[in-house]
């Protein structure tokens, strides 16, 4: 019996420990910017700087705009492909987790193959079509974790029954997909969606090559010539990670219609 | 003209054809029951009439309107489901005003027909209860007021009692066959259970293998079943395999003992082999005099099952089911004891085919 309790707290404790002290170690060596003593400095300066608040302020909306369009391809396409498409689950499957297999710089330097000034569809030829560019490499880039999400929650509800019992009601489609699914996959689409500005949040590679004033470039710029700065924002990202698996959390437990 | 009229419906799921040339015609305002077992076509004939398959062939008319082709959301047609379908984000009364809202209806017309449909289920304290709140009967009946609400042509109900339990469902029956009643709404209703069909239907139609074996009433479809799936299909059933030893006077001959049948034998010649049906209920024990037909054999078994006694009598190679009401002070017959049972002539039914 005591063996049997042993092991998982042991598992337990060497995860945390593995996770934490570094986490620990890096906050720590946040707060000593002033000599001698522990202060806030690091993250004053950090939260100070123009170009802190003008980055995030951009990778913020990019990540806004991403999850919306992110959403409008993922659910219809997840919930089409449950209902009507089963077959194509596989391809559609292989197809979401190509980013996890393509490293970013492939994508990028191939949209900048394609995209590029002097190409037929020249996206980078100015600042705003680059962003959407970025938008759309970003969709790209979330698309495992969203669809997964969106699949998961598809797959807990009776879409079937529930999209027959709208239609004999006299529903359309799109009244349907609104009314009806979304609310009821809210907890996955949201999941998606905080995964997604997490990742988008903390995006280096394509931000940097496609030339975009994104949170990502700019932290790996204070992190080649600041000493301090850089671990306060290394906290800082993690709490902006927590915060959205926080409200994950939160945003499940208010679900209507669900057990509490 | 029938109100809702199929007409040489064909379905087929690549090589498989599950609904085979159907017709059917159902007046307003009937109660008809699809009844059969898993596999035999009926399920996909509601759904056609719903609209959510499309007919291989055939024509579906609903008031002389041919919707074959017509969307789900075009036909004005409620129905519910056996896993009750209700949209676990809105509460009991969204649900029910869900079709009303899709229909544009005012916002007083949606909370007056909400009331109204919440107290002809008789459930108006759960208006504002979540599904996930409500029992499976309740949600079931919070799904009828829902497919109701928007004043369907057709109510189509496929399998709405499978999910409950037994005393649930005998209380929903009735009170689904009160409120179709009150409404006169015609409806058409899906199940593989027999005892539902039976007290629910104004017509049955006995499915199997994508045909419709037999469509009467239920006082039909039992008492005077035309063919030997149909017979064992509805209730339970001795069938017991004979010979033909004057077909004139409906003779037949059964292991040996000669029974006689009021029905006549049609089409049946001296010497052809034939299938007889009797229904349990019957039969009796013991010798009856007059016309009455009378085959002696022994016990084979009996089980005790409290307020009756089944008991199982063989004759040579046949044998025979019937039930007996437990008498506290008569201790039940005994294995191996000699037995004579006796049915009216009435009683015996003619399986169409020969025997197997």
């Amino acid at each position: 019996m005591k063996s049997t309790r042993f092991f998982p707290w042991f598992g337990f404790i060497f995860g945390a420990v593995y996770f934490l002290v570094p986490l620990i170690a890096t906050f720590e060596f946040s707060l000593r910017m002033q000599r001698g003593i522990y202060s806030f400095k690091a993250y004053q300066v950090v939260l100070a700087d123009p170009n802190f608040q003008a980055s995030f302020s951009y990778s913020a909306i990019i990540a806004v705009l991403t999850i919306i369009v992110g959403i409008a391809l993922v659910v219809p396409t997840a919930y089409l492909v449950q209902l009507k498409l089963p077959r194509l689950r596989p391809v559609v499957e292989f197809m979401t987790l190509l980013p996890l297999v393509v490293p970013a710089i492939v994508i990028v330097f191939g949209y900048l193959r394609m995209y590029n000034s002097s190409s037929w569809l020249p996206m980078t030829g100015s600042a705003r079509s680059t962003d959407l560019l970025l938008i759309f490499a970003y969709v790209t880039l979330s698309l495992p974790y969203m669809y997964r999400s969106v699949d998961t929650a598809l797959r807990t509800i009776d879409i079937r029954t529930l999209t027959e019992a709208a239609q004999s009601l006299g529903s359309s489609w799109p009244r349907i997909l609104i009314q009806v699914i979304l609310p009821n996959i809210r907890v996955g689409v949201l999941s998606g969606a905080f995964l997604t500005f997490a990742i988008v949040i903390g995006e280096f590679t394509m931000a940097s090559l496609l030339n975009r004033p994104a949170f990502g470039p700019y932290m790996q710029l204070i992190g080649a010539n600041r000493a301090y700065e850089p671990a306060a924002l290394a906290v800082i990202a993690f709490a902006i990670t927590w915060a959205c698996m926080g409200l994950i959390q939160i945003v499940a437990s208010f679900a209507p219609g669900q057990k509490r | 003209m029938a109100f809702l009229s199929i007409e040489r419906i064909t379905k087929t799921f690549g090589t498989l054809t599950t609904v085979k040339g159907v017709d059917l015609a159902v007046e307003r305002g009937e109660f008809v029951t699809l009844l059969g077992p898993s596999g035999c076509g009926k399920t996909t004939i509601l759904r056609m009439i719903a609209g959510f398959e499309t007919p291989t062939s055939g024509t579906i008319r609903i008031d002389g309107k041919d919707v074959t082709g017509l969307k789900p959301h075009q036909r004005n047609i409620g129905m519910v489901f056996q896993a009750y379908a209700l949209f676990p984000n809105m509460t009991v009364a969204d649900n029910i005003a869900f079709g009303l809202k899709v229909a544009h209806k005012s916002a007083s017309e949606i909370a007056s027909r909400v009331k109204e449909m919440l107290d002809l289920i008789k459930l108006p304290q759960v208006a504002d209860r979540y599904p996930y709140q409500l029992s499976g009967g309740q949600q079931q009946r919070v799904a009828l007021a829902r497919a109701l609400a928007i004043k369907p042509q057709i109510l189509l109900l496929d399998e709405p009692l499978s999910a409950l339990d037994a005393k649930i469902r005998v209380s929903l029956r009735d009170e689904i066959r009160a409120v179709q009643r009150q409404l006169g709404i015609t409806t058409i209703f899906v199940t593989h259970d027999q005892e539902e069909a039976l007290s629910m239907s104004d017509r049955i139609c006995v499915m199997s293998e994508g045909n419709i074996e037999q469509l009467g009433t239920p006082f039909e479809i039992y008492n005077y079943p035309k063919t030997r799936f149909v017979a064992s299909f509805i209730g339970t059933l001795n069938i017991l395999n004979g010979k033909v030893s004057d077909s004139a006077e409906g003779r037949i001959l059964v292991d040996g003992q000669e029974i006689v049948t009021s029905r006549g034998l049609k089409g049946a010649g001296t010497g052809d082999a034939l299938a007889v049906a009797l229904r349990p209920e019957a039969l009796s024990i013991g010798r009856a005099n007059g016309s009455s037909n009378n085959l002696e054999g022994t016990i084979d078994e009996v089980h005790f099952l409290g307020s009756v006694v089944r008991i199982r009598v063989r004759f040579k190679d046949s044998a025979v089911s019937l039930d007996t009401f437990n008498r506290p002070n008569a201790a039940p017959p005994e294995r191996g004891q000699p037995i004579t049972v006796n049915f009216g002539r009435e009683d015996i039914l003619v399986l169409d085919g020969v025997a197997n």
